[in-house]
């Protein structure tokens, strides 16, 4: 029975991806007719593809779309704000910190900013600059998260925060300094990984659910992008305050 | 076969590792705050085990078998001999790269549908909007969306046009089409779009960044690159904001058709 299902969901997984094979193939036979290099390499990295896409998609089922939607429940019986603030947060800021795309580009960084001359040339003061950037995007996704709560607790239209989040950065990115622009923007795509999305869109449908008054559908949705665009904002701030 | 496990077993570690944070998060909530048993904690620690294996072997996929392929694809169709460009001659105009437009267009269009936070966020959708919303249809919207706006970028890298003009005039087109979609679908719309630029789309926008970069003369792969990644996650969004309207359209049509 399990193994059935397991075999299902397999199947589904291969028709989710089964575009990406599809584009390949017709661009290798039409345009570019060459054989491949390294089939079997191939074909066993595109058979891990799908299992490890089926063993995330049960996984989600299990484990993240609960626990997300059980905590906002909780948290929503609980009735306290402060609580329900502070964990939105944590849970920002504690996804972000660890991101290694961050981490990489938060280096990448303070090697741009150190050729420039904008610190000083010396590991600890580039080591400095990196950390900085790093807490200054986990601090901009806890924010994020934290008012997409409370957009949520209040009935607020999505596109309140997200509008003005644009307007914030059409604003800056003029007046930031050229070599920041091009990571804060990267920061922001790199803020939201696969684990925290699931997460953050099952707190804020939970919410949403568990609120009187709030519609999943209308309500539920719109963190997951300000938790990609207030890095930008933060990061370029940052960039024009060092 | 014995490296290739210790291998995929370290890179399993540092999954977990990252993982960490949160994990600390959500246990010290659960038990210092809410402080009630969890309803079903063996279902749940499967369900992350399976999630971070998941991710796992999707990244050692990834790196495997779609990387190198595409990175490999992507060198081949930007070679100044595919795109006939003589390096003597300055007077290749846009409609030379034709080619890679499509193959822009059609990586965009691949890579939408292999993210899974997208299929997260398209499950859920499709769950509690009651079938509304299918999971397949914002798909292949967000898949579109990536797919012209990759495109798009590649003609401002190759013509050298201002990222500004893109990103603003793509704002505005956002903000106008709004206040005409119905609201279930806008933070959907935001959302979907959004997670375009994780897992799969960033390593491959990245190489085809700089692959153009490189080949077409006069651009620098550090300035022209970055600019992709603000398409990718901004035309997804009017895609899908067009897909609501278009469905709305249609539905009005054939209702008022109907006497």
């Amino acid at each position: 029975m399990l193994n059935n299902r397991f075999i299902n969901q397999l199947i589904n997984s291969f028709f989710d991806l089964s575009p990406i094979f599809a584009v390949i193939l017709i661009f290798q036979i039409l345009v570019i007719r060459q054989p491949l290099p390294n089939v079997i390499q191939l074909i066993t990295g595109t058979f891990f593809v799908i299992i490890g896409l089926t063993l995330f998609i049960k996984g989600l089922e299990l484990s993240l779309f609960p626990l997300g939607e059980s905590m906002a429940y909780a948290f929503a019986r609980k009735g306290s704000l402060f609580w329900l603030l502070a964990f939105a947060f944590c849970l920002g800021f504690s996804a972000a910190i660890a991101e290694p795309a961050i981490q990489s580009l938060s280096k990448q960084a303070a090697n741009i900013a150190s050729i420039q001359h904008i610190i000083e040339q010396t590991e600890s003061a580039k080591n400095h600059y990196a950390l900085g950037l790093r807490i200054t995007v986990a601090l901009s996704v806890g924010l994020a998260i934290l008012i997409g709560v409370f957009r949520i607790l209040r009935g607020w239209p999505v596109y309140y925060p997200i509008f003005f989040a644009y307007t914030v950065i059409i604003c800056l990115t003029p007046i930031a300094p050229i070599d920041i622009v091009g990571i804060a923007y990267d920061s922001g795509s790199f803020a939201t990984s696969t684990i925290t999305v699931p997460l953050v869109t099952a707190l804020g449908v939970g919410l949403a659910t568990a609120i009187k008054g709030r519609n999943p559908m209308t309500d539920g949705f719109g963190m997951v992008v300000l938790a990609s665009l207030m890095p930008i904002i933060f990061v370029m701030l940052y960039g024009m305050l060092i | 076969m014995i490296t290739w496990l210790s291998q995929f077993g370290f890179e399993f570690l540092e999954i977990c590792r990252d993982f960490l944070p949160i994990a600390l998060v959500l246990i010290g909530f659960h038990y210092f705050i809410i402080r009630k048993p969890l309803v079903n904690p063996k279902k749940i620690l499967v369900g992350f085990i399976f999630v971070l294996l998941g991710i796992a072997f999707f990244l050692e996929g990834l790196n495997m078998a779609l990387f190198p392929l595409g990175k490999l694809m992507i060198s081949q169709l930007t070679t100044p001999e595919f795109l006939g460009i003589n390096s003597l001659e300055v007077t290749t105009t846009w409609r030379t790269y034709a080619w890679v437009y499509v193959f822009a267009g059609s990586v965009g269009f691949a890579a939408a549908l292999a993210e899974p936070s997208l299929l997260a966020i398209a499950i859920k959708a499709e769950q509690i909007s009651g079938g509304t919303v299918r999971a397949w249809g914002l798909r292949l919207a967000v898949a579109i969306g990536l797919g012209s706006g990759l495109a798009l970028g590649v003609f401002r890298i190759i013509t050298g046009t201002e990222l500004y003009v893109f990103i603003i005039s793509g704002f505005i087109i956002a903000v106008i089409q709004t206040p005409f979609v119905h609201k279930s679908i806008i933070g959907v719309a935001f959302d979907s779009g959004t997670v375009t630029t994780t897992m799969v789309t960033v390593p491959l926008v990245t190489a085809l960044g700089e692959g153009l970069a490189q080949a077409i003369p006069g651009r620098n792969p550090l300035l022209d690159g970055f600019g992709l990644l603000a398409f990718a996650s901004l035309f997804p969004i009017i895609a899908v904001l067009s897909y609501a309207l278009i469905a709305q359209w249609l539905n009005n049509l054939s209702l008022s058709s109907t006497p």
